[in-house]
């Protein structure tokens, strides 16, 4: 500690001195032992009064200073900068109008969402510890956590109504971005992002159904992809599908699958999807999403009104 | 390049009219005639490396997208052998819906696999023997005994599997070769191979 905050400069220790001493036999040994432990002793002191400087101080350590940079004062400018460095916070605008934060207003959906799909990125990567991806044991590693991991009927049940809650969110924030007209000029590009984030939150929900590899997933996937048949061009039952050369052994729900039916190849590949591509390629529009919230101008809402109470007097010149 | 009032003054070399197209730009490249206007060579040959790159990368997609279409697939065989006729009597036969998804159905006119796939989305119906009927438990799809819808959602009949019977007597049910009865469009069901008169 005494090294790294930088108080004690100037006063090396030698710690050479006591093996040079100990060589040389036992003739002025006493003194030499004497000075040294003198020197031990200061620089005891010296460590002593260090640490208390930096308990009763600790803002003025090297240490502080390197990890925070920013002086703190108790000012405007100083907690705007306090959130403008700070990687965390610096998607956070640094002033906001008071009236478009309020619930009534936003009903907190958005950030709602968002603490939602942490809370699952965290319970669904506790969960791939324990399930295996294949068609022999992934409803047993199901039927293992509900009934045998620490926690983990909490883990998958966490994940399970957090996923649900997610799509209920995602769609009341919608709803509430249709009411409030935010979708308008100059917030359509940030529409757009939204509707592509809901489109991979419902490809999320669907891909981790088949997982638990249960009846209720697994019919729920084959009625899906089947669906996939009907695409037009490139589903082997769609319109013009035929034409295209379309068969159900290379169409587009065989390359959903990777084969013909719903089996250990759809497994491997929904599990693939929901944790890995779908997650990464949904976190990247989410960075654009809030990004484009501060840069469209941050959340939308009612032009900045003033309480009478805080009508402040004009200045008399 | 495209606004150039930007340019700073004194810099104001000719500015080549458009971009050369790709034709030019390869041309160009492997011409050897010296250009003597260089930001013309040099537009060029920007355009000649952008070109190579989204190319490549548009290669690289395609390989991405193949990379899904597996070549060797490890699903159950569609041809097999389910033994003599005589071994079905009348009516409907479920003894085989969970080993091939089939059902082996007799009536007055034969023997016929029905594929146990329900025709609206894929499921597999249920067999009522007190009812008469299969029934989807997806979405309520009703057939006859004969796999012929007449409810539900199904747009209809379910698909016959091809079937023959091989030198030693038995049957050979095949998965692939598939007999149907589109709505509006000529029944393939009594095509040969479709159903055994036996």
């Amino acid at each position: 500690m005494a090294e790294t905050n930088g108080h004690n400069e100037g006063n090396p220790v030698t710690t050479g001195a006591p093996s040079a001493g100990s060589n040389g036999g036992g003739n002025g040994g006493g003194s030499k032992l004497t000075a040294l432990m003198a020197d031990a002793k200061a620089v005891q002191a010296r460590a002593v009064e260090e640490m208390r400087e930096t308990i009763k101080a600790p803002e003025k350590t090297d240490v502080w200073k390197s990890i925070l940079r920013v002086k703190h004062d108790d000012t405007p400018r100083s907690r705007a900068l306090g959130v403008l460095s700070n990687v965390f916070l610096h998607l956070h605008p640094a002033k906001i109008n008071r009236d478009a934060v309020a619930y009534n207003f936003t009903w907190g959906m958005g950030g709602m969402t968002f603490y939602v799909y942490i809370t699952l990125v965290f319970t669904g990567t506790l969960l791939m510890f324990y399930y295996h991806p294949s068609k022999v044991v992934a409803f047993r590693d199901i039927l293992y956590l509900e009934s045998d991991v620490p926690f983990g009927k909490l883990l998958r049940n966490m994940h399970r109504w957090g996923a649900h809650l997610m799509v209920i969110m995602v769609e009341l924030h919608m709803f509430r971005v249709f009411l409030t007209g935010s979708y308008k000029k100059p917030r359509e590009f940030n529409w757009v992002v939204g509707v592509l984030l809901l489109v991979l939150t419902l490809l999320l929900s669907f891909t981790g159904y088949l997982l638990p590899d249960d009846q209720l997933g697994f019919w729920a996937v084959t009625v899906g992809t089947n669906m996939a048949r009907a695409t037009p061009l490139l589903g082997h039952d769609g319109p013009f599908g035929a034409v295209m050369g379309m068969t159900p052994f290379n169409d587009v729900r065989f390359g959903l699958l990777g084969g013909s039916i719903v089996d250990s190849n759809a497994l491997l590949r929904a599990y693939i999807w929901h944790c890995v591509a779908i997650p990464i390629l949904a976190s990247a529009f989410m960075v654009v999403h809030f990004w484009r919230v501060r840069k469209d101008g941050g959340i939308s809402g009612p032009a900045p009104m003033m309480l009478e109470s805080e009508i402040k007097e004009p200045k008399k010149l | 390049m495209a606004n150039p009032t930007n340019e700073p003054a004194g810099t104001a070399a000719p500015q080549p009219k458009s971009k050369p197209s790709l034709i030019d730009a390869i041309k160009g490249i492997f011409s050897n005639k010296e250009d003597p206007d260089e930001a013309r060579t040099v537009a060029r040959r920007r355009r000649f490396v952008m070109a190579a790159v989204l190319g490549s990368l548009g290669v690289n997609l395609l390989m991405f997208l193949r990379f899904f279409f597996p070549r060797a697939l490890y699903e159950p065989k569609t041809q097999f052998r389910i033994g003599y006729p005589s071994d079905f009597g009348f009516g409907v036969d479920t003894k085989f819906q969970n080993q091939y998804r089939i059902w082996v159905v007799r009536n007055t006119e034969g023997l016929f696999v029905i594929s146990a796939i329900c025709t609206h989305l894929g499921c597999t119906p249920d067999w009522k023997p007190s009812e008469n009927k299969f029934k989807c438990p997806c979405h309520g799809s009703g057939y006859d005994p004969e796999g012929v819808n007449f409810e539900g959602p199904a747009p209809r009949p379910m698909d016959r599997a091809h079937v023959e019977i091989d030198p030693e007597g038995q049957i050979v049910v095949d998965l692939s070769r598939r007999y149907m009865w589109p709505k509006g469009e000529r029944s393939q069901f009594n095509d040969d191979g479709a159903i055994l008169r036996v």
